[in-house]
This record gives structure tokens, C-alpha cells and sequence, in this order.
């Protein structure tokens, strides 16, 4: 057993029970998580693990900037566009060239069109089962759940008794069949679930809904990127010419299919105003008791900001989602991100299974370097099946990146804190209705809560966003301008023989840059610091613990070897290790795989 | 959606981890060799999961083009058909995309929108700790099986191919012309520039095995039958 207070603030005790929950699921990708829990159940030690390697950098080396893009959508299947939009962002940024006002509108609205989709997806269907259960929903009165539906969302039209008594039926068969889908292995007798059975109902009603829902979501990028499942991108604009006179589905964007994609953004504002914010607003008054989870939120947040109003300017000034860094908690000082800065950003892997140069600490991405050196000699167990990792020595895949020496959190709620401070005024009023609707102080936005409903609310945001540029785009179609692509430097006898650059987007889940060196037309280095990487960093030189494992610390749970608490902490970031490590695994399981021993030391 | 069968050939899996592209790769071969009727559509799916709902349960036929474990001998080439299918997707490791389609079909079961008839065309992986590599040998050997296997076996239902008189070129490939074969593969940085192995501890392991069976179909569903558009 030993003690030790880390330099971010955090009380570290390794004694206790460890808990091993391997892999953690409902994500993508593969993580492990470990904590040291006392005798009243409280963590009081955490230490999250990405356990693939992350190789997609070297892989680029050498190969055409044009065709980076294509790679890094290839990552994984969730932020498929954001990679895309982030790396024809960086090739333009290495190479000044400058896109056409329209592909800035396309691209702002198949953006905003993914933050949406995969906020309400990974609300719905990874995160909604951590707080509701769907067991308990079969206890539900249909006509008290109609009653709860009419009171928290009066204009959804899908409330009757009887339509809830349909779904709590069916639903009774497929638990009584034995299968119950995506809803099995959970912990349903779990005293962690606080909702009364009609708010489960209604939840799970919605579950089904928004399935129903987000397919719809994708035809928006599907017609804009030109193809389906992988959108077209390309450095200099966007691929698909606009022809308001054309015909047929994709290929081209006409007069037709612009309609459809305008009808789509219109239900989907609806959808997330009718049932999204409800929902939240319905679950949160159960959970606000449960506060835990917060980690570094209050802290240390980051955010480089997204969404250029006007084509080609990425000062913060342009940018519809807020920009800035926010140290030791001081709301009233937001600082301005530098991603060019070497002083600013670093990575650090002295507990990651990488090697730096000799001598070498943190590394500015530009001069990123990628080298595996896997090590678990000090770890408990053998190499193929660790029992427990040594969190003193290297025991992840991610890397440990800092902002001026400090650990940060990214992602939805760190936007949203830093949006707050700097009184964006979109975001100030939608976290004040948030606050009094729940009736809790500001405080209370620095929770695994908070984070979910910040989420919440961003899609809400996005959706009205995605209106504006749609409007936006037929303003200027209307006055003339088609233009959707900047061929000038497409030509790479045009370049210079060396330049360098970095595109940045504010992913679902966090800030994501892509920093890219080129020479002789070639990718000399490409580095990709995702947002993952900042949330599931292990800890650094220093001591300081990432965000996940903040969140983990001093939480109480229920039942130790049925960690709901956990999952439902480090859920609430949306976590995608897929990018922020490496794309290969095995299969996880259905929910989490949890060993417990005890410790000594 | 229209009232004749529709059918939907997807090749699933990630074309940046070698034999792990199989899939994708066995799709674009047969969209490049083969076309079909507008009741037919060929998709790479790459390693999306949910996203792929919407096409997957409007599908009454569905071929799945995948790199599958089968414990067999590397680059053997084995059918799986009907209600075996989602077993077999889950079965034992290969990579991330399979739990993700797995649910896919749950989900699509969930809502009672199952495909009537499934086809898996699956190939046992020779190589898959090769970050950044192409397809094995032997792995390539097998696209033309799997591509005429998945023909034949539609033509069974009465879904009829006809051979292109020449293959599409690269640009008219469902993967892309950044990423077609030819170019993915003449592109590669060299092993010295770049790093191919993975985490041995995670490419060996065997301690996962999901056995997900659908449950039986109509009786339990749960569609929520909603015309959502202009509803909410």
C-alpha cells in the first residue's frame, strides 16, 4: 500500500481491493480499466490502459498528402468525416490553398451533421444503458410512462398508453426468450440504477426511436460526400459539383436532393428538441444526486474550436464553436491555443509502450515520432495475460499529450465549460435553461452528468448550425456562385519542395489535429493527436493523471465487481480508442469482463 | 423501399490491416467484374457499424463479404448460411468492426427488419499483423472464388449478374481510387520507414467468444414502426 498526491491534486491510494474491468465495452476499440477501491467502496486509485497499438502514422509515410484523407477515414467507423475534414485541412494548411465559400458550407454542414449523429447513437445506444434499465422498464404502468411522456416532451406525437404497452410487450418477449440483444449482461439488479420504471420505459422506448432516427442522419453526408458509407473528400473544396438543374440521387448536388437533405435537417432539429433534451432533462432529475465523475472538468479543459463561418479564416473570432484553454479552474481567464506553438503542445510517453530519442521528453507533433517499444516485464501476470498492470512503469498505448505541461479534458463539456467562461451566447443559454430546469448550481457541469448533458446540448446546437449553413449554402448558390473547388495547386509541380501545416476540428468526442510535414510531394511525417489521446492519456512525467482516470477517482460504487459507476464515468466521454490507439483486436465481449483481487502494496 | 426483393452485398472489415480488408476487397471485385439490376446494391461497409442499419434491414437478401476465424487452414474459403451467420461474425477475435456488425444485425432483428436470407463469405486470414499491408497471397487467390460463390448462390434466388464486358477501372471502384488495390499496395512505405507489427499480447489472445444467436424473429420484434419523416 502506498499513498501519494499527484501534481494535478489528486489523493492516490494503491491499497485496497484492485478491480480489473477488461475489456471496457460499449466503446470502440479497446481499453482496460484498473482501480484500487478502500473499504467503503470508493476509488481511490485509477489507471486506464489503450491496449492496441497505434500505428496509422508511419503507414503514411511516403505517400501522397492528396490521398491521406482516405487513410485516416479508414481509422474507424465512428468519426469516419472528422478524420477526413481534419486532413484535407492539414494538406491545405501545409500548402495555402484556399477552398471555394460553398465547400466551406458543405463541409461545416457534414460536420455538425456527424456531431449530431453520433451524439444522439452514442447517447442512445453506448451511454443511455449506464443510467437506464430496460429490466426494470417491464415494471413500467403504460398509462403513468404516457403520462411522464406528455409531461417532459407535450409535442412528441408517439405518448399513448397503448403505444408503450406495445413496446414493454414486446420487450417482455425478448427478455423472456433468454436474448435481449444489446440489452443483455447488464447488472439490472444493480441498486446504481435510480430511474422508476416508467422512465425506463420511456428511455428504452426512445432507445428504439433514435435506431430509427439516425439512419436517417447519414443521408445527409451520403449526398453531400457523394457516396455512400465513406463520403467523398478532397484537398481543395468538396467533390460533388452543384447543378441545381441536374437530376438523379448522387453524383451531383441538385435542386432534388438538396430538398431531401433539407427536410432531413428540419426533422432531425426536431427529433433532438422533442426527444433527446426531454430525455436528458427527465433522466438528470433522478441523477442529480450523483455528482461523481467530474475529474480534471473543472480544472483543465481544451478546445481548439470548429465550424468557420466564412471559408479560409480559422481565427477564433471565425469560429462557431469556441476555442481556448482553461488552467486550474479559473473561468474568468480563457487562453488563446496555439497548435503551431512547439512550447504549447507536446506529447510525453514515459507510461506509454513507445521510445523517444535519447534524452528527448515531450515532442511537438510536428516532430512527432511513432516508435513501439512494449514492455511488461513489471507488470503482474505474463505478457499474454496480464493480471495487472504497473502503473509506475509504461502500461498504455496512448500517449501522454500536455498543454503547457498540463493534463487536459476534451471533448463536448470541455467545449461547452470553455464556451460558458468566454459568454458565447448560444451556450450560456442553453447551460443556464439546463441548470434551472434541474435546479442545481454551476458546479454541478463538472460531473459524468454534466458531461452528458453538455453532449446533449451540443447536438441540439449543431442541428440548428447545420440549418444556417444550409441556408447559407442555397443564399450563395441563388446568387450565382457554384464554385465547390480550388483546383489551383491541386498539381503537385506546384508545391514547394518542403512546407509543413495542421488542420484541427473539434471531433464528437474532443479536439483533433492532424500536424503534417511534406516533402518533395511526398508525406515526410504525419501526427494525429485525438481526442482520446488527451482523455485516456496515461500519466506523465510528472505524476498528473488524464482525464478518464480522474473521472474514475473517489467514486463510489455500489457493488464492486459489477462496476456500473465505471463504466458509466468513463462512457460519458464517448471514448474511441480505435484511433487513439490501434485498429486491431479481437472481439470484446458483450459487457464488461470484471476481475477483482485483492492487493497488497 | 420498393416492393421487389432488394439485395445488399457488403464487404466489411479494414483495408489498412492486410488480409483484414478481404471483405472490402471481395466487394469492389465483384462491382468491378459484375452488374446487376437496380434491386442490388454493393457496399463496402468498412469497419462502420450502426451506420450500416439502414441498409442492412432494408435488405431481404444480404451477402457478407468478411476475413473470418474459423480455426481453419489460413486462406480457406467457407460459406456460412442463414441463422449460423451472426455466430459466426462473433465468434472469436479478428477485429474491432465485428462486434459493431454483430449488433448491426441485432438491431435490425430488434426492429423486425432481419434479412430473410443471409450469406456469409467468409476467408480464413493468413496475415493480419501487417499494419499498412495488402492482402496475402493466398488471400488474393480467393476473390474470385468468393466473388462466384456469392454470384452463384444469388443466382439461386433468382438474383441475376451480368458480366461486364470489361472490368471498371480504378476510379469506379466502391473503395476509391486513394485506396485501390494497385495503389495502396505500389504506395506502401518501406518496413525500415514504417513499423507493420501489432501488440502480440492483444493478436494472440483468445480469451474472447461471444456466441450471439438471433432470437426467433416476428414473435419478438420490436419494431417501433414509425414514419418518422415530418413526425417529430
Amino acid at each position: 500500500m502506498a499513498t501519494s498526491t499527484t501534481p494535478n491534486g489528486y489523493q492516490l491510494d494503491t491499497g485496497g481491493q484492485r478491480v480489473v474491468v477488461d475489456p471496457v465495452t460499449r466503446i470502440e476499440g479497446h481499453m482496460r480499466a484498473e482501480v484500487n477501491i478502500d473499504e467503503n467502496n470508493v476509488i481511490t486509485n485509477a489507471v486506464s490502459s489503450g491496449t492496441m497499438w497505434r500505428g496509422l502514422e508511419v503507414i503514411l509515410k511516403g505517400r501522397d498528402p492528396r490521398d491521406a484523407w482516405a487513410f485516416t477515414q479508414r481509422i474507424c467507423g465512428v468519426c469516419t468525416g472528422t478524420h477526413a475534414l481534419t486532413s484535407v485541412r492539414a494538406v491545405e494548411d501545409s500548402l495555402g490553398i484556399e477552398i471555394p465559400e460553398n465547400a466551406n458550407s458543405i463541409r461545416n454542414i457534414m460536420q455538425l451533421s456527424l456531431q449530431v449523429h453520433d451524439h444522439l447513437v452514442h447517447f442512445y445506444h453506448l451511454h443511455a444503458l449506464d443510467w437506464v434499465n430496460p429490466v426494470n422498464a417491464l415494471a413500467a404502468d403504460p398509462k403513468a410512462t404516457s403520462a411522464l411522456q406528455q409531461q417532459v416532451s407535450p409535442h412528441h406525437p408517439h405518448s399513448s398508453p397503448g403505444y408503450f404497452r406495445d413496446i414493454q410487450n414486446r420487450l417482455k418477449k425478448f427478455v423472456e426468450s433468454g436474448q435481449l440483444g444489446p440489452f443483455k449482461n447488464g447488472y439490472w439488479t444493480n441498486p446504481a440504477y435510480l430511474l422508476p420504471p416508467e422512465a425506463d420505459l420511456m428511455a428504452v422506448t426512445h432507445y428504439l426511436e433514435a435506431l430509427d432516427f439516425q439512419k436517417e442522419i447519414m443521408k445527409t453526408r451520403t449526398i453531400l460526400g457523394g457516396k455512400d458509407t465513406h463520403p467523398n473528400w478532397t484537398v481543395g473544396g468538396t467533390p460533388s459539383p452543384i447543378n441545381v438543374d441536374g437530376v438523379g440521387g448522387v453524383g451531383g448536388l441538385n435542386m432534388v436532393n438538396l430538398n431531401q437533405i433539407h427536410q432531413i435537417l428540419k426533422d432531425t432539429q426536431t427529433f433532438i428538441n422533442n426527444v433527446y433534451i426531454p430525455d436528458i432533462l427527465a433522466i438528470g432529475k433522478f441523477y442529480k444526486g450523483w455528482l461523481y465523475g467530474g475529474g480534471i472538468s473543472g480544472q483543465n479543459v481544451l478546445a481548439y474550436g470548429d465550424i468557420p463561418d466564412r471559408a479560409n479564416d480559422f481565427s477564433p473570432e471565425n469560429l462557431l464553436m469556441p476555442s481556448g484553454a482553461i488552467i486550474n479552474g479559473n473561468l474568468k481567464e480563457v487562453m488563446p491555443v496555439d497548435l503551431r506553438d512547439p512550447d504549447e503542445i507536446q506529447e510525453f510517453v514515459p507510461h506509454s509502450w513507445y521510445e523517444y530519442p535519447q534524452g528527448v521528453k515531450g515532442l511537438h507533433p510536428w516532430d512527432g515520432v511513432t516508435e513501439p517499444n512494449f514492455d511488461v516485464s513489471t507488470a503482474k501476470g505474463s505478457q499474454h495475460h496480464i493480471e495487472e498492470l504497473d502503473e509506475n512503469a509504461s502500461y498504455s498505448w496512448i500517449k501522454a499529450p500536455r498543454w503547457r505541461g498540463h493534463a487536459m479534458e476534451v471533448g463536448p463539456l470541455a467545449r461547452y465549460v470553455v464556451g460558458y467562461a468566454k459568454g458565447h451566447e448560444e451556450i450560456t443559454e442553453q447551460i443556464n435553461f439546463v441548470l434551472r430546469e434541474l435546479d442545481v448550481p454551476v458546479d454541478a457541469l463538472f460531473s459524468t452528468l454534466g458531461r452528458t448533458a453538455a453532449r446533449a446540448l451540443e447536438a441540439q446546437w449543431a442541428a440548428d448550425k447545420q440549418l444556417y449553413f444550409f441556408d447559407k449554402l442555397i443564399a450563395n448558390i441563388k446568387a450565382g456562385d457554384t464554385a465547390t473547388h480550388n483546383g489551383e495547386k491541386w498539381d503537385p509541380a506546384d508545391w514547394p519542395a518542403e512546407s509543413k501545416g495542421v488542420g484541427f476540428t473539434e471531433a464528437p468526442r474532443g479536439a483533433l489535429a492532424h500536424w503534417i510535414r511534406i516533402k518533395d510531394r511526398k508525406i515526410e511525417n504525419y501526427q494525429c493527436v485525438v481526442p482520446t489521446t488527451w482523455n485516456g492519456s496515461p500519466r506523465d512525467e510528472a505524476g498528473n493523471i488524464g482525464a478518464f482516470e480522474a473521472s474514475m477517482m473517489n467514486t463510489k460504487v455500489e457493488r464492486p465487481n459489477e462496476p456500473v459507476e465505471i463504466l458509466r464515468n468513463l462512457h460519458s466521454f464517448d471514448p474511441c480508442l480505435a484511433c487513439s490507439t490501434h485498429v486491431m483486436s479481437e472481439d470484446g465481449e458483450e459487457l464488461a469482463n470484471v476481475t477483482t483481487s485483492p492487493i497488497g502494496g | 423501399m420498393t416492393d421487389k426483393t432488394q439485395t445488399l452485398i457488403l464487404g466489411i472489415g479494414n483495408v489498412l490491416w492486410a488480409d483484414e480488408g478481404f471483405g472490402v476487397r471481395a466487394a469492389d471485385e465483384l462491382h468491378r467484374h459484375y452488374e446487376f439490376d437496380d434491386s442490388v446494391t454493393v457496399m463496402d461497409g468498412g469497419t462502420q457499424g450502426m451506420y450500416l442499419l439502414q441498409h442492412v434491414e432494408q435488405a431481404d437478401n444480404l451477402v457478407i463479404f468478411d476475413a473470418i476465424d474459423y480455426g481453419l487452414e489460413p486462406g480457406t474459403l467457407k460459406l456460412i448460411k442463414g441463422a449460423d451467420v451472426p455466430s459466426y461474425l462473433g465468434a472469436k477475435k479478428v477485429s474491432l468492426h465485428q462486434t459493431g456488425f454483430q449488433e448491426v444485425l441485432a438491431s435490425a432483428e430488434m426492429l423486425g427488419r432481419y434479412p430473410d436470407e443471409l450469406l456469409l463469405v467468409g476467408v480464413q486470414p493468413v496475415q493480419i499483423e501487417d499494419f499498412g499491408g495488402s492482402l496475402s497471397r493466398l488471400m488474393k487467390q480467393q476473390l474470385t472464388p468468393a466473388v462466384e460463390a456469392a454470384v452463384s448462390w444469388l443466382d439461386q434466388l433468382g438474383v441475376k449478374a451480368s458480366r461486364r464486358a470489361e472490368p471498371l477501372s480504378e476510379t469506379e471502384s466502391i473503395v476509391g481510387a486513394e485506396i485501390d488495390l494497385a495503389r495502396y499496395e505500389s504506395l506502401r512505405p518501406s518496413e525500415a520507414e514504417a513499423c507493420r507489427v501489432g501488440d502480440e499480447r492483444v493478436l494472440k489472445s483468445d480469451a474472447f467468444d461471444v456466441a450471439y444467436r438471433p432470437a426467433p424473429l416476428d414473435p419478438g420484434a420490436m419494431a417501433v414502426d414509425v414514419d418518422h419523416r415530418g413526425k417529430y
